[in-house]
C-alpha cells in the first residue's frame, strides 16, 4: 500500500516535471545549434550567441525593458506596501470595500481589457492635457498598476501572519506611529517586500500585451521585439535569449531559496 | 495615515477605474476611420448589436469559453496529483519540489509559448521523433490547431493550478484520513469524502486562476493556434490593431468583463476571506 503510493507519487512528479521542463530544455539545447533551422540539429555552435550580442535592436530593447522594470517595480512596491498595510491594519474607512476590490482586480483582469483601457486613458490625456508622450512613462504607469496588486497581496498576507501585539507594545512604550512602522513593522515585512519587488520586476520585464497597447510608436521593449520576431517563425537568437532568461531566473530563485533556508535553519538552531 | 490610504487609492482610481469608464464610453461611440483617434463619441449601440448578430463573434465567444474550460479541467487533472504528491512528500523535500513548479513561472511567458512552436511545427522535434521512432510515418501538424492552443494553455498555467492546490492540501489534517480508513473506508471513498471536500477552496482558486486569463488569452492562440480557431482576446486585438475599430474593440472588452465578472468576484471574495481568516 505505502510502496504503491510512493511509486504513484514518483510517477506523477516525474511526468509533471518532464512536461514542465522538456520544452525549456530543448530551447536551451537548440540555442547551440549550427543550423539556422531551429528544429534540425546541425552540430554545436555558438554563432547565435555572438549574433545576439551584436543585435543592437535587441540590446536597445533589453535596456529599455530593464529601466522600465527597475522604476515600475520600485514604485509598485511603495504603493503596494501602502495598499497591503491599509488592507491588513485599517479595518474601517469610507470606501474600503471599493478599495479592496480595486487592489485585487488588476490581478485577474484580462490583460487585453486592461491594455485597451489604459491606452484610452493616455489618448484622452493627450487630447485634453497634451501629454504625456506615450513611451517610457505610459508603459511604467501601466506596469505599476497591475504589479501593485501582487505586492499588496504578499504584504497583506505577511502582515496577517504577525499579530499586532509587537506594534502595540512599541506604541505603549511611547513610540510614534511612524517610528513603530519603521522600527517594528518594516523589518517584519522586509522579506515580503523583497519578494514583492522581484515579482513586480519580473512581471514588468515579461509583459507584452499591456505594453503593446500603451507603448506608442517610438518605444520597443524586449517582449515586443521577441514577439515580432517570433511571429515570423522560430529564430535561433530567441533561443539564446531564452537561455539567458532561464539561467538568470533559475539562479535568482535557487539563491533566494538557499538563503531563506539558511535563515530558517539558524532560527531553528537557536 | 490618510496619505497612506489616499496614494494607492488615487493611483488605482486614475489608472484603473477611470480607464474602464473610458472603455465603456467608447464602446458606445461610432467608428470614424478618418479621425485620430478613429472615433466619434455618441450613444450608439451599433458595436454591441454587431457583436450579438454576427456569427463570427458568436463563434469566437463560444470557442474561447470551451477552450478555456477544457484546458482548466486538464490543468486540474494534471495539477491535483502533483500538488498531492508534493504535499505528502517529507517536509524537507517540499520546498525544492515546490520551487521546481514555480521556476517556469519566473521565466518569460512568451518564451514558454515559443518553446512549443519548435516542438509542434510540421518539421518540429515532436514529428521528427515520431518518424524516427517509427511510431507514426505521417504525423499531422499540431501547430496551428486547437490542440496546440490547449497544450499551450495547460503548459503556461499549470503552476497557477498547482500552487493554490498545494496550499490547501498542505494545511489538511491527514489524521482525518487515517480515521476514515480506521473506520473501514477504502482509499477511494476516503479520498472522495475527506480529501476532496477539504481541498475544495484550492480547487476553486486554482480553476479560477487558470480559467479567467485563459478566456481572454491572446499570445497562445496567436502563436500556437492557426487562423481557423478564433478566440475573443485575439478578436479584440485584431479589431483594435488591424482594423482600427476602437469602438468595436471596446465593446468586446465590455462583454468580456461582463462575462468574467462572476468568476472575478468569486475569486476576490475567496482571496479576501482566506487572507482575513489567517
Amino acid at each position: 500500500m505505502t510502496i504503491g503510493r510512493a511509486r504513484f507519487a514518483f510517477t506523477v512528479l516525474a511526468f509533471g516535471y518532464a512536461f514542465l521542463y522538456l520544452p525549456i530544455a530543448l530551447v536551451i539545447v537548440y540555442s547551440f545549434n549550427e543550423s539556422r533551422l531551429v528544429t534540425v540539429w546541425g552540430g554545436f555552435s555558438t554563432k547565435w550567441w555572438i549574433a545576439l550580442f551584436h543585435n543592437d535592436a535587441m540590446l536597445d530593447a533589453a535596456w529599455l525593458s530593464l529601466r522600465i522594470a527597475l522604476v515600475s517595480a520600485t514604485l509598485a512596491t511603495a504603493l503596494g506596501l501602502a495598499a497591503g498595510y491599509v488592507l491588513a491594519r485599517v479595518p474601517r474607512f469610507i470606501g474600503r470595500t471599493l478599495f479592496a476590490s480595486l487592489v485585487i482586480a488588476p490581478m485577474v483582469m484580462p490583460e487585453v481589457v486592461m491594455g485597451i483601457s489604459m491606452l484610452l486613458l493616455f489618448v484622452g490625456s493627450d487630447q485634453l492635457l497634451g501629454g504625456p508622450e506615450r513611451g517610457f512613462l505610459s508603459i511604467t504607469a501601466a506596469h505599476v498598476t497591475f504589479s501593485l496588486a501582487f505586492v499588496a497581496i504578499v504584504v497583506q498576507a505577511r502582515l496577517a501572519d504577525f499579530d499586532r501585539t509587537l506594534e502595540e507594545a512599541a506604541m505603549d512604550l511611547g513610540a510614534t506611529p511612524w517610528t513603530t512602522f519603521v522600527t517594528v513593522t518594516l523589518p517584519m515585512i522586509a522579506p515580503a517586500l523583497v519578494s514583492g519587488w522581484l515579482l513586480a520586476f519580473t512581471l514588468s520585464l515579461d509583459d507584452l500585451i499591456l505594453t503593446q497597447f500603451v507603448a506608442g510608436a517610438q518605444s520597443q521593449t524586449l517582449p515586443m521585439r521577441v514577439y515580432s520576431s517570433v511571429r515570423l517563425g522560430v529564430d535561433p537568437q530567441i533561443n539564446v535569449l531564452a537561455t539567458i532568461v532561464i539561467a538568470v531566473a533559475a539562479s535568482t530563485l535557487i539563491a533566494s531559496t538557499v538563503l531563506t533556508r539558511r535563515i530558517v535553519d539558524k532560527r531553528g538552531a537557536r | 495615515m490618510r496619505l497612506v490610504i489616499a496614494l494607492p487609492y488615487l493611483w488605482l482610481v486614475v489608472f484603473f477605474l477611470l480607464p474602464l469608464g473610458l472603455v465603456l464610453g467608447l464602446s458606445l461611440a461610432t467608428n470614424a476611420p478618418d479621425l485620430a483617434p478613429p472615433v466619434e463619441l455618441g450613444l450608439s449601440f451599433a458595436s454591441f448589436k454587431l457583436l450579438f448578430t454576427d456569427d463570427l463573434y458568436l463563434a469566437a465567444w463560444l470557442s474561447s469559453l470551451r477552450i478555456a474550460a477544457t484546458s482548466t479541467l486538464v490543468c486540474l487533472l494534471l495539477g491535483y496529483p502533483m500538488a498531492y504528491a508534493i504535499a505528502r512528500a517529507t517536509p524537507p523535500r517540499r520546498p525544492l519540489l515546490l520551487m521546481l513548479v514555480i521556476l517556469p513561472f519566473w521565466t518569460s511567458f512568451l518564451i514558454r509559448v515559443y518553446a512549443w512552436m519548435g516542438l509542434l511545427a510540421e518539421n518540429g522535434i515532436l514529428n521528427q521523433f515520431l518518424r524516427w521512432s517509427g511510431l507514426m510515418s505521417d504525423p499531422g501538424t499540431i501547430l496551428g490547431t486547437e490542440w496546440a492552443i490547449h497544450l499551450g494553455i495547460v503548459y503556461a498555467y499549470l503552476p497557477f493550478m498547482v500552487l493554490p492546490l498545494y496550499t490547501a492540501l498542505e494545511k489538511l489534517d491527514w489524521s482525518l484520513l487515517e480515521a476514515a480508513s480506521d473506520l473501514g473506508a477504502r482509499p477511494l471513498p476516503a479520498f472522495l469524502t475527506v480529501t476532496l471536500p477539504l481541498s475544495l477552496p484550492g480547487i476553486v482558486a486554482g480553476c479560477l486562476l487558470v480559467f479567467i486569463p485563459a478566456v481572454g488569452e491572446f499570445v497562445i492562440p496567436d502563436l500556437l493556434g492557426g487562423t481557423r480557431t478564433l478566440m475573443i482576446g485575439k478578436v479584440l486585438w485584431d479589431e483594435f490593431f488591424t482594423n482600427s475599430d476602437w469602438p468595436l474593440a471596446s465593446a468586446v472588452a465590455i462583454c468580456l468583463l461582463i462575462l468574467l465578472v462572476g468568476p472575478i468576484l468569486l475569486f476576490q471574495r475567496q482571496q479576501q476571506r482566506s487572507l482575513e481568516r489567517t
